[in-house]
């Protein structure tokens, strides 16, 4: 008791640590459990062995859908900073009226009010081989045949990821920039530099912390992502997370949850990397 | 007459419980045993008055929660048992796997599983359902031979895979061992079933389509598709690559590695060249496919055919030389079912069998377990298109009304015993299951 006066730290903490305990760590140290155990048609068989990890670091599916994993995170982290960096700038430092900004960044959200898979589905009658985009274009007589590659394919995915998640960079970036000093703008324009030297060497640092948020929102999104890919591929290609959720889907939970162990230690390699470039704490 | 029985039963009931409260020192035992006394009077009442009507009385508002595919988990169901017999039925509709997992995972969650026999063939030895005494069916002697014998006729040879008959009895009443001959104890009572095969698009493919090996024609590449579903699309593939003549299988629904192997390096090969434009994993998805165009041959379930056309677009669901893949569902009772409740699940399992479920599900292209009942729920001209194979005489409506087809038109396939004689694999779950849904794994990713 004597402890607890003494560091009511400890006290305070508490609620936090209890809620972490039982919604994070208690399930993820489930699923690393359950990884080590066997299991057949329709039964999980309590065990400790290797198999689970042995098959899956070792096999070429693993491997290929890991790549193809990167190669969406890598494009969609691309594409969308780009964009998200575009529009927050336009609006932090076009845009004057505070109101009309305010309302612009309201009218970015909009879409967000719809739930992600219709916003997703919405895209398929739009570039199918008969959809909008193809006719379209066959009838203003650009294209004789239609382009085959607009739907089903790895562009749809990267177009949908981009498209869902562009808004998660313009929200923390455009945060950090509304932060920025206007005076340093106007003293490195004084001082001589261009638009894009003030862009690069004074805005850009100043919201690291920004860029780095919204990374790590569109990464780990990206990472875990299983429903964009197999409904905008049309099943073609896989992800990690489609194959631990066909592996869900057929009660092979054990072989899931290596799989979900391993994406899980990834992941978190990744976020420690990018957390080397930027000390969020300092930052924010 | 039954109902005045019923409410000298209630006031039995109720003399026997008000003691209890009054004499607080009366001992477990004794009340048990008055208890099973007033069980007992129950069940005799209900020997002299008659079977349906007294049971019909005693199981009015029980609810029983069924749950299985969206198949048939309908609620006009729902809807006609509450009429017939005023029990409730909570329906829930899973994906095939989903269900599966409950009916092992979470064995009190439901009353009634509306499950597939491959399913059975997994879920059964868990342990969590009760086998059915078919002494208690009235309808029993009217389930098609089918489900009994595995053969339409006396001559039809069985097909291959988790035929129904192989898991459709077990040994025993507490028996998870499925026997090889019918016996007394039945795991499901077969509800629908129907045989799938491939569908096109007749405008479309622009040549006739006569075999499985046709999807793989590359005339139609990036115009297939086929099902993503591990344990189906790999019958639609094992049928595929028999009908190329590259593998011959010693049973489709049982592969060996090697024969996994051998199936899955075509269907890679076929993906790689471009030859599908999709995998499709719900009866939507399938829908959209065909009717947008994207693809002109494909797997298909039958009402994902009839929905097609319902959109005005030509759909065909063709008949193939090498026969049809076929698949079938049953309704079983969970473990913890007992009393009153098993009763009432007994009594709905046969109002289930006694026609106006079989009539309904017919008219929606698929087969009633007990033809013979759903005939008399049925136009002569309904009976004639859907089960005959004849020219509709006039406009065919679904269930809800809607014109599918009008006078003249024949059902692709022809009769019941054209198209279930046909059937060259049943849809089941393989001795390699898991080795089989690595390599499917390694298919779609490649």
């Amino acid at each position: 008791m004597r402890f607890l006066t003494a560091n009511p730290s400890y006290l305070q903490v508490t609620p936090l640590a209890l809620v972490i305990l039982l919604f994070l760590l208690f399930p993820v140290a489930t699923i690393v459990i359950v990884s080590f155990w066997d299991y057949n048609a329709y039964q999980l068989l309590p065990d400790f062995i290797f198999e689970n990890y042995e098959f899956l670091l070792t096999s070429s599916v693993t491997l290929s859908a890991y790549l193809k994993t990167f190669f969406f995170a890598i494009t969609t982290w691309v594409i969308t900073l780009t964009l998200g960096f575009t529009v927050a700038y336009y609006l932090a430092f076009y845009i004057r009226s505070p109101l009309l900004q305010g309302v612009l960044f309201v009218l970015c959200t909009v879409p967000f009010l719809t739930s992600n898979i219709i916003r997703m589905i919405s895209w398929i009658p739009l570039l199918g081989r008969n959809g909008l985009v193809n006719s379209t274009l066959q009838e203003i007589n650009l294209i004789d045949a239609p382009i085959e590659w607009l739907l089903y394919s790895d562009f749809a995915v990267v177009l949908a990821f981009v498209h869902l998640y562009t808004l998660f960079m313009v929200v923390p970036i455009f945060n950090s920039m509304m932060r920025i000093d206007r005076n340093l703008i106007e003293a490195s324009i004084d001082a001589g530099a261009s638009a894009f030297q003030t862009i690069f060497q004074v805005v850009v640092p100043l919201c690291k912390s920004g860029i780095a948020i919204g990374s790590i929102f569109v990464v780990t999104l990206v990472m875990g992502d299983f429903i964009t890919v197999s409904l905008m591929s049309g099943g073609l290609s896989a992800s990690v997370g489609v194959l631990i959720r066909n592996e869900i889907s057929l009660l092979q939970y054990p072989a899931a949850a290596a799989g979900a162990v391993v994406l899980l230690i990834t992941v978190l390699i990744m976020l420690s990397i990018m957390f080397r470039f930027i000390n969020i704490k300092k930052e924010l | 007459m039954s109902f005045d029985d019923k409410k000298d039963l209630k006031d039995t009931l109720s003399a026997s419980a008000e003691p209890k409260q009054e004499r607080s020192g009366v001992s477990r035992r004794g009340f048990i045993k008055a208890a099973g006394a007033v069980g007992g009077a129950a069940l005799g009442s209900g020997a002299i008055t008659g079977f349906p009507m007294i049971w019909a009385q005693n199981i009015k508002d029980i609810t029983l929660r069924q749950f299985g595919t969206g198949v048939s988990n309908l609620n006009a169901i729902a809807q006609k048992a509450k009429e017939d017999l005023g029990i409730n039925l909570e329906l829930t509709a899973l994906d095939s796997d989903a269900v599966a997992q409950r009916v092992v995972t979470q064995p009190r969650s439901f009353d009634i599983a509306d499950i597939e026999y491959w399913i059975c063939k997994k879920t059964f030895p868990a342990g969590t359902m009760q086998p059915m005494n078919t002494s208690r069916l009235k309808n029993f002697d009217k389930i098609s031979q089918l489900f009994i014998t595995g053969k339409l006729n006396k001559d039809s040879e069985i097909a291959q895979g988790t035929a129904p008959h192989t898991v459709g009895f077990v040994e025993g009443k507490e028996s998870v061992q499925f026997a090889s001959e019918p016996t007394d104890w039945m795991t499901l009572i077969p509800t629908i079933y129907n045989a799938d095969t491939l569908g096109i698009r007749p405008d479309l493919v622009g040549r006739p389509i006569t075999h499985w090996r046709d999807i793989m024609d590359p005339a139609f590449k990036g115009k297939t598709s086929i099902l993503n579903i591990p344990s189906i699309g790999i019958m639609d593939a094992a049928m595929i690559c028999e009908s190329m003549g590259e593998i011959q299988y010693a049973n489709k629904g049982n592969m060996t590695r090697e024969e996994i192997d051998a199936t899955i390096e075509i269907l890679k090969a076929a993906k790689s060249d471009g030859q599908f434009r999709a995998f499709w994993k719900s009866f939507d998805e399938s829908v959209n496919l065909m009717s947008s165009g994207e693809v002109v041959i494909q797997s298909m379930w039958s009402p994902a055919v009839a929905a097609v056309r319902a959109k005005g677009i030509a759909c065909k669901y063709q008949p193939l030389e090498e026969g049809y893949r076929a698949w079938g569902g049953g309704i079983g009772l969970a473990k913890h079912l007992s009393g009153l409740e098993l009763d009432a699940a007994y009594e709905y399992i046969d109002w289930y069998l006694s026609g106006w479920v079989g009539a309904y599900l017919n008219r929606q292209g698929y087969y009633s377990a007990a033809p013979s009942t759903s005939k008399e729920h049925m136009s002569a001209d309904e009976w004639g298109y859907w089960i005959e194979g004849k020219p509709a005489q006039g406009d065919i409506l679904s269930p809800d009304g809607k014109v599918m087809e009008t006078a003249g038109a024949v059902r692709d396939g022809g009769s019941y015993w054209d198209r279930m004689g046909a059937v060259a694999c049943w849809n089941s779950v393989m001795d390699e299951n898991k080795y089989m849904v690595r390599k499917w794994n390694e298919f779609i990713a490649s």
